[in-house]
């Protein structure tokens, strides 16, 4: 049996026990947008296991509070503990009873103090997360990462959407996005993810938070393109080369 | 080849473990090898092990590791009866597997399946690999014998299954595992836990359907080559 130990640790027994190796059990992108009534976000349902596909109903998306939407890739076991800290926050919070209740912005500030003091201790929690809501009409939409760098922006993602979605969504995204168009453009960015990811599986969510109130969608499928006259015969132009 | 077998290597459950619900409770199953390094330690295992009357736990992994979460879960769960007043439910055990394997999951190296059933959700899986997740599932596969199991699953499972139909897909997944798996093997053991019950089941290893590439087991090869010729045929 292998040892958890690196090879190379100058370090004793000891103080391995407290640092975060690795993650075991991964979700990948999540990928949010402001639009015209609040926020829109997107996730699929995969929990991978190294390379296999293990876990394919997982919801990597909660609803934070009355005003709040959390969406996380990374740890699955972290992001069910990052739930538990917020199910306190919150609940001291409506234990005050005194008409005020928390809002994006702070949910965000918390979970931003949260990641990045485990990171000072190296035992961080092995997540990126997106922090979105809407309060009062003001619109929020931020992310955090596992080592506590934060900001807020029109549209983010985490992992691979950043390399594949932000483009897409620097191009296209517009101040006042309505329902439809705000849907198409994340189906948009998670059908190129879903082609490009290996860890993307076809099976998604997406959650739509107003002044209203958080739903979330039935898990759905995405239709793929395949009927390129160049996937069915690539070497046509250069026959015998592969 | 290794000659110098490493007969002091940790313990570790190479296994095959699954658990799967069916219209009215659950079904554990799992193979009985116990390996150090390439020496098979125990033959006949019990990897389904006991937390409390109504709810068992499959375990994988290194053995010292399952057996010690399995130990504190068991005593935990014992005084949170007694406080209780009545059977803990299948959720509460999980939970507290949880919090062991999260909590220390930089020492420990144990994946588990708890299984049961309890009178306000009925027969109940939860699958917590490495890491300490918690997944509820309607049927969860784990140990190194489960990866050729993937595609069977994805394949047979059925939702709504009885519960002699459940066991029979369960002890067939196993024996499928065990055939492809140098970590599992010996006998097919199945814990079948209901409104009604516990039930313990034992399959050993020669009793199992044969597969690809597999022969009817003889006593001595005397036997075959003693064997009456076939009878000429006539066409």
């Amino acid at each position: 049996m292998a040892s958890k130990q690196p090879e190379n640790s100058l370090l004793g027994p000891e103080a391995d026990s407290q640092r975060t190796l690795y993650p075991n059990v991964t979700g990948t992108s999540v990928v949010a947008l402001k639009y015209k009534d609040g926020i829109l976000m997107a996730a699929d349902m995969g929990g991978s296991y190294g390379s296999t596909l293990r876990y394919k109903n997982v919801e990597r998306m909660k609803a934070i509070g009355k005003h709040s939407l959390l969406g996380a890739s990374g740890e699955i076991s972290d992001f069910q503990e990052i739930l538990r800290y917020l199910d306190d926050l919150i609940l001291y919070d409506n234990m005050w009873d005194d008409g005020n209740s928390l809002g994006p912005k702070e949910v965000h500030n918390y979970l931003t103090r949260l990641m990045y003091n485990r990171r000072n201790k190296f035992n961080p929690l092995w997540n990126s997360l997106v922090l979105g809501g809407i309060k009062n009409g003001e619109k929020y939409l931020g992310t955090v990462s596992m080592i506590g760098v934060n900001f807020e922006d029109d549209h983010v993602a985490t992992g691979f959407g950043n390399h594949l979605a932000r483009p897409i969504l620097r191009q296209e995204w517009h101040e006042n996005l309505s329902f439809e168009d705000g849907v198409r453009l994340l189906e948009k960015c998670m059908r190129v993810l879903l082609y490009r990811d290996r860890s993307a599986i076809n099976k998604l969510q997406i959650a739509k938070i107003t002044e209203e109130g958080m739903t979330i969608s039935q898990p759905y499928s995405l239709k793929t393109y395949w009927e390129f006259s160049a996937f069915e015969n690539p070497t046509q132009g250069a026959v015998g080369s592969w | 080849m290794d000659l110098n077998m490493n007969v002091n290597a940790p313990h570790s459950m190479g296994t095959t473990i699954i658990g799967v619900t069916y219209n009215g409770g659950v079904v554990l199953g799992a193979d009985s090898r116990t390996s150090t390094g390439m020496y098979v330690a125990n033959r006949a295992s019990e990897k389904i092990t006991q937390l409390t009357d109504n709810v068992y736990v499959c375990r994988s992994g290194s053995a010292a590791d399952s057996q010690l979460v399995s130990d504190y879960v068991r005593y935990f769960l014992h005084q949170h009866t007694i406080q209780l007043g009545q059977p803990a439910t299948v959720k509460v055990a999980a939970n507290l597997i949880r919090l062991l394997s999260y909590n220390n999951k930089n020492m420990l190296q144990t994946g588990l399946i708890v299984g049961g059933w309890d009178k306000y959700e009925g027969g109940k899986i939860y699958g917590i690999p490495l890491g300490g997740t918690l997944v509820e599932q309607p049927f969860t596969i784990g140990g190194s014998g489960s990866s050729y199991l993937y595609g069977f699953f994805d394949q047979a499972w059925k939702e709504g299954m009885t519960k002699d139909e459940a066991e029979q897909l369960v002890v067939k997944a196993v024996s499928l595992a065990i055939a492809r798996d140098g970590a599992s093997g010996g006998v097919v053991r199945t814990v079948i836990i209901n409104s009604e019950g516990v039930t313990r089941n034992f399959y050993p290893g020669d009793k199992l359907q044969l597969w690809h590439d597999e022969l009817e087991p003889q006593n001595s090869l005397l036997d075959i080559l003693n064997a009456p010729s076939p009878e000429p045929m006539n066409i």
